[in-house]
């Protein structure tokens, strides 16, 4: 731009010489002027920062990612430009997810897929990150348009469409497959799914395509209250899927009734969706960047200020099938996995011992790990810890006995037949 | 079921349930649920019609049986109000619910989700997670969005929300 202004002003110069008539000098000045005065602008608006080439541990104002860096400096993570290698897929791009979005951004992730079907409302100005001049805007090109301008570094790629219906959810499972950014990557194309949506279906949506590819995802939810909310990692075939039982809510703590107003269908807070999605990127650093303990659930309760966790082993009578083949799978590896725990376990203990820990053993006592968790013992424990509860019932037991004839005029049993039989009622 | 009426209660009991359980990516097997979804809309909209309560119709939009559209009325005050009616099969089916539509309701009523879809999270979610798979399209209607509209109408018309289509009056649609 800068340069095409000098030659605007060297055009008006060489025109400026080339009139004979000098009445039109003062105007052309003028014209000048202007040029000058839009080359000072466009020199002072911010300048978007080029791309960099390798993440930099130089301590210097200008490097972007010299704070990140120092965490391998200070012993926390190994080798924090791996980062760059990663790709996380983010559905639901609202309160928790436009934010998740932002912090990944912000942190050098290599790739980021974003998925939302919605636009920007002035309804959502209570939460984070979008603006309002976004308002209209898809979430998905609004979020790329802050993205890209944060860290042109990151490789983002926006869907706007809804994962449920069956057209978008094979669209989906195809980003999803799609290796293109790191072919040598095993599996599907991402590292990590995470579920930022606001309602079940779109739950069980991710739940099923994570099933299906042996994805490993995590879920988040603010409750409809705005007081509350979890994170949770999913493992196909080793922790409980999404399907494998009711979903878990935390409880507010105080008495329902008191919360639940009629007419109102949801509550948000920028608080309590902030906090949780900074505890979902945090896990997800964790897991990415291999540091700390990833936790398999997290609740928040903001009114007691209380955080349950626990673990949920999958259900061996889960109604997912493709959950079951995970399963399945994950029993069959069983022996690979002792094999390397234990391998881990006697080079630790090679180092830690040197003699046996009591010299004799009268009565043969050794500690066995009561807590196997390969072990399915054919019912999944109902019980919670304190503080969480179930959001739906389990399905009642699926008698396969048709149910008792009903008093009906059908009998055929061809489609094409049964929609003609419908639309005939609908003409009546 | 506590809390239900009685007519709704025996309304449900005998429109036939389904047994398949199978969603929109299953082949075969959807094509049997979508059967068994056609017979439990063909026994649940005669059995309107004989008890003079007829209130939806609804047809499949594509040949799949994926995308549904109809209307369904409800009556206040001797005046019938009409609306489009229409929702997409989820592919989680029928773990998930269809989530109901009415477009020309939305952003008139809180109790309702962007793009017009009926909130059902309180009354007709728990019972649909309760009888999967035995619960299909018939069910949905009679559970999820008759109790809505039992609800909704009257105050969306008290309220000046709506109007009906004969209130010269008015350019909304009823």
């Amino acid at each position: 731009m800068e340069v095409e202004l000098l030659e605007l002003l060297k055009d008006l110069e060489t025109l400026k010489r080339s009139l004979p008539d000098s009445s039109l000098h003062a105007s052309i000045d003028k014209m000048r002027l202007r040029v000058d005065y839009v080359t000072n602008l466009a020199n002072a608006a911010p300048a978007r920062r080029s791309k960099v080439k390798d993440m930099s541990a130089e301590v210097v104002d200008t490097n972007p990612y010299s704070r990140l860096m120092a965490l391998q400096r200070m012993g926390i993570v190994e080798n924090y430009e791996r980062i760059r290698e990663f790709s996380v897929a983010i559905v639901g791009i609202g309160g928790v997810g436009s934010v998740a979005a932002e912090m990944l951004t912000r942190c050098g992730i290599g790739r980021l897929l974003l998925y939302d079907y919605d636009k920007v409302e002035l309804a959502n100005m209570n939460r984070l990150f979008f603006r309002p001049e976004q308002v209209g805007m898809t979430k998905t090109d609004a979020a790329v348009q802050t993205l890209s301008d944060i860290n042109p570094d990151v490789v983002l790629e926006s869907y706007t469409l809804n994962i449920t219906t069956v057209q978008g959810f094979d669209t989906f499972m195809s980003s999803l497959k799609n290796k293109t950014f790191r072919p040598s990557k095993e599996g599907s194309g991402v590292d990590l799914v995470l579920s930022c949506v606001d309602n079940y279906e779109a739950r069980m949506a991710v739940n099923q395509a994570c099933n299906e590819l042996n994805q490993i995802w995590m879920e988040s939810g603010v409750s409809e209250d705005a007081v509350s909310g979890h994170i949770q990692l999913l493992v196909p075939g080793e922790t409980a899927c999404f399907a494998c039982a009711p979903p878990l809510v935390v409880a507010s703590g105080v008495d329902e009734r008191t919360l639940k107003r009629e007419g109102v269908c949801a509550a948000s807070l920028p608080t309590t969706m902030g906090v949780v999605a900074g505890l979902l990127v945090q896990n997800t650093l964790k897991l990415l960047l291999q540091f700390g303990n990833v936790s398999p659930y997290l609740g928040y309760n903001s009114l007691k200020d209380y955080f349950p966790t626990m673990e949920m082993k999958p259900n061996p009578q889960c109604s997912n099938a493709a959950c079951l083949e995970r399963q399945k799978e994950y029993m069959l590896t069983k022996p690979v996995r002792d094999a390397a725990a234990k391998a881990k376990l006697e080079a630790a203990a090679s180092v830690a011992l040197e003699g046996p820990l009591h010299a004799d053993n009268e009565w043969n006592i050794s500690v066995v790990d009561d807590s196997d968790p390969d072990s399915i013992d054919g019912a999944t424990s109902d019980a919670l810890p304190e503080g969480l509860k179930r959001e739906l019932p389990t399905a009642d037991e699926f008698q396969n006995t048709p149910p008792a004839a009903v008093p009906t005029t059908t009998t055929v049993d061809d489609l094409e037949e049964l929609r003609k039989q419908l639309e005939a009622l609908n003409a009546e | 079921m506590e809390g239900w009426d009685t007519s709704t209660k025996s309304t449900l009991t005998q429109i036939p349930l389904l047994s398949a359980k199978a969603g929109p990516r299953d082949g075969a097997s959807w094509t049997q649920r979508l059967k068994e979804e056609y017979k439990s809309l063909i026994a649940y909209t005669q059995m309107n019609k004989s008890n003079d309560n007829d209130w939806f119709h609804i047809s499949a939009a594509n040949p799949e049986g994926t995308r549904w559209t109809g209307k369904c009325w409800y009556v206040h005050n001797l005046l019938k109000y009409e609306f489009d009616l229409q929702f997409d099969i989820p592919v989680t089916y029928p773990s998930t619910a269809p989530e109901l539509e009415l477009p020309q309701l939305d952003g008139k009523t809180q109790k309702m989700y962007r793009g017009g879809k009926i909130c059902l999270t309180v009354h007709f979610k728990p019972l649909w997670a309760k009888n999967c798979p035995r619960f299909g399209i018939a069910h949905a209607l009679c559970l999820g969005l008759a109790p809505w509209l039992a609800a909704e109408v009257p105050i969306l018309v008290d309220s000046g929300m709506i109007k009906h289509k004969d209130d010269s009056s008015s350019s909304a649609e009823s």
